[in-house]
């Protein structure tokens, strides 16, 4: 059974969160919301196991802070 | 206009019954001659049950209504003696295209599967069903078969009585009074007998409205479904095209919730939509125009005692993914062998009560289908319209978003699993031919496995010892001993890794039990089994 990988998995963090912000760089909000919603279709079809993606799914919402 | 909606196809007549002495008993009448009721009629008069049906009407539905007719339903037609009419008249149809605003962004082929008597699906105007299953239910008549069609003849009051129903009935000529042993209510979304019995129908309205169109031109669009989400002619909502018989085309504009219904019914206001949508060059005649809001929902239960709902009274989806008159007729594939086997004795009156299992399952299946392509279509919030339009804008250039987008789930039949009528199954064998499933049509030398099946129960044998023709407990089972050397598709569709199987079917070519080798106790114990005992 595969399981939803939490540990450290990306070789150059730092380059990586640079690289996701810079995709984002000169575009509106709603282009932005565009562009995390396609992001997250390619990397949902990539990952591919449903059983892996539930857990993403639910890690994701479990992180939602409590209302400030 | 096609004329055929102003024919009366059953004129009233008057019946002997409004002038008997006490209200007359039959064994089932059915309330309602939309498809639904026609399928029922005819069903339950093929298998020798009098049937009497009562429409308030004459005539076929007005205007097109459903169009699109699945193969599964065109299975059950051939059953019935009217799918060659419905498939030599309607359109076949196989490819479909994506737009979304001014791009297509990809077309899709249904790529029915080689070695099937019928296509995934046709074309044709309900209107022209429905005149071919009236047409059948009068040649049945005229063979002798007992079964009455009579026009105008409204139900005003439904009373159970227990181990009966009463009817009363209006007609040009006065009123009368009837009864039932068992009452078939296929009378639409409205159903009258549904309120009359103050029965529920909760579920979901969808806040938008669509113009339904039938457009009449001699355009050299192809016989293909186009669908625009966003398209210029239809800023912020989607749009339907597709081919029905004699250069008519169906075309849906979603309108949204707050339009003014009256006056966008209004050909002044549909003309220029709809010049825009195909092109100035094109000319054009409306055949029929209408709005409609939809709504899923279904009854609670199906069967209330004595009266049992079908087709649209007992549910109701949107039309997109063409699941109503389908899916109503395959609610009588499912009833009327039954009630046939409980008329007739050979099967007590709780096997109905697996009506009411199937049916509300195949009612959830297609509410849940309905409701996932309504979201798609009309997202509900802001990030459902976020995700639908980033699924579009991928779908061009990447395969993987395609199956992702949703215009529609297009009608497919309902495996009933588990169903209370199941017996065992084997391993190694086809998922899609396991209990509850339909049969799977393949060729079977010059013909086809469909057109073998007869009606009634039947075991078939493939690759394997079974006995001729059998009789459990006086239900008769008719045998077919097939060879996958002679017929190599039945290899994939029902042997899988098995050598040998023995596969029983129910009346309505549903898959009963099967076995890897015959053995005529487990055999007459899953006949049992299906007939509820
Ligand atoms: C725009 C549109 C597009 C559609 N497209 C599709 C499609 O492509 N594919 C598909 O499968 N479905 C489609 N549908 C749905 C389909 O039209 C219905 O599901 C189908 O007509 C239901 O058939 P029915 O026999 O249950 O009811 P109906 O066709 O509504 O028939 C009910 C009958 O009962 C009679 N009746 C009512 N009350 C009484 C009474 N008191 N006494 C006597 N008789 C009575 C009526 O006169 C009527 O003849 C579409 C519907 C719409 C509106």
């Amino acid at each position: 059974m595969s399981s939803l990988e939490t540990a450290p998995n990306i070789a150059g963090p730092d380059d990586f969160y640079a690289e996701l912000l810079a995709a984002h760089e000169g575009l509106s909000k709603a282009e932005s919301d565009a562009l995390n919603a396609r992001l997250v279709l390619l990397l949902a079809n990539h990952v591919g196991d449903r059983e892996v993606l539930c857990a993403a799914l639910a890690a994701a919402r479990a992180a939602t802070p409590p209302p400030r | 206009m096609n004329k055929v909606f102003e024919r009366a196809l059953y004129p009233y007549r008057r019946s002997a019954d409004q002038d008997a002495a006490a209200p007359v008993r039959h064994p089932v009448i059915v309330v309602g001659a939309g498809p639904v009721g026609l399928a029922a009629a005819i069903d339950l008069a093929q298998r020798d049950v009098p049937v009497v049906v009562l429409d308030d009407n004459d005539k076929v539905s007005f205007g097109s209504r459903a169009i699109c007719f699945a193969k599964r339903t065109l299975e059950i037609l051939d059953r019935l003696g009217c799918g060659d009419a419905a498939v030599e008249t309607g359109v076949t149809w196989n490819l479909g295209k994506v737009f979304f605003g001014e791009r297509r962004v990809f077309e899709f082929n249904l790529l029915p599967e080689d070695g099937h008597k019928r296509p995934a699906f046709i074309n044709l105007q309900q209107y022209y069903l429905e005149q071919f299953m009236v047409e059948r239910a009068h040649e049945l008549t005229a063979a002798g078969k007992p079964l009455e069609l009579r026009g105008r003849n409204r139900v005003t009051q439904v009373t159970p009585c227990g181990d009966h129903v009463a009817l009363d009935i209006e007609t040009p000529e006065g009123s009368y009074a009837l009864e039932a042993d068992w009452l078939v209510a296929c009378d639409g979304a409205g159903s009258p007998i549904r309120a009359m019995m103050g029965l529920d129908f909760v579920g979901k309205v969808f806040e938008d409205n669509f113009l339904i169109a039938d457009v009449k031109m001699q355009a050299d669009f192809p016989a293909e479904r186009w669908f625009w989400f966003d398209p210029p002619f239809n800023r912020g909502q989607s749009a339907l095209l597709h081919k029905q018989p004699d250069d008519v085309w169906r075309i849906d504009l979603q309108l949204g919730w707050d339009i003014d219904r009256e006056r966008e019914k209004q050909p002044e206001r549909v003309i220029p939509r709809i010049r825009e949508m195909l092109g100035a060059d094109v000319e054009f005649e409306l055949d029929w125009v209408s709005i409609y809001t939809f709504q899923c929902r279904r009854m609670d239960r199906f069967r209330h005692g004595r009266v049992i709902f079908a087709g649209d009274a007992a549910h109701q989806v949107s039309p997109f993914g063409a699941r109503g008159a389908n899916s109503g007729v395959q609610d009588t594939d499912n009833l009327c062998w039954k009630l046939a086997a409980v008329l007739n004795g050979s099967a007590p009156a709780r096997l109905i009560d697996s009506y009411d299992a199937e049916r509300v399952q195949a009612a959830d299946e297609n509410i849940l289908n309905s409701t996932r392509s309504t979201e798609f279509i009309t997202p509900k919030s802001e990030i459902s319209r976020i995700f639908r339009d980033a699924v579009l804008d991928l779908a061009e250039a990447h395969p993987f978003a395609r199956p992702l987008v949703n215009s529609g789930r297009l009608s497919m039949p309902c495996a009933h699993d588990p169903s209370p009528l199941s017996g065992p199954d084997a391993p190694g064998m086809p998922a899609r031919t396991r209990p509850g499933a339909p049969a799977v049509d393949a060729p079977l030398g010059n013909g086809w496995l469909m057109d073998a099946l007869d009606g009634g129960f039947q075991l078939l044998g493939i690759d394997a010892d079974i006995p001729q023709d059998v009789a459990h407990d006086g239900v008769a089972v008719s045998t077919l001993r097939l060879s996958t050397a002679d017929n190599p598709a039945l290899r994939e569709r029902y042997l899988g890794e098995a050598e040998s199987a023995g596969y029983l079917l129910r009346p309505d070519q549903h898959v009963a039990a099967r076995w890897h080798n015959h053995d005529a106790q487990a055999v007459g114990a899953a006949i049992d089994r299906a007939l509820g005992k």
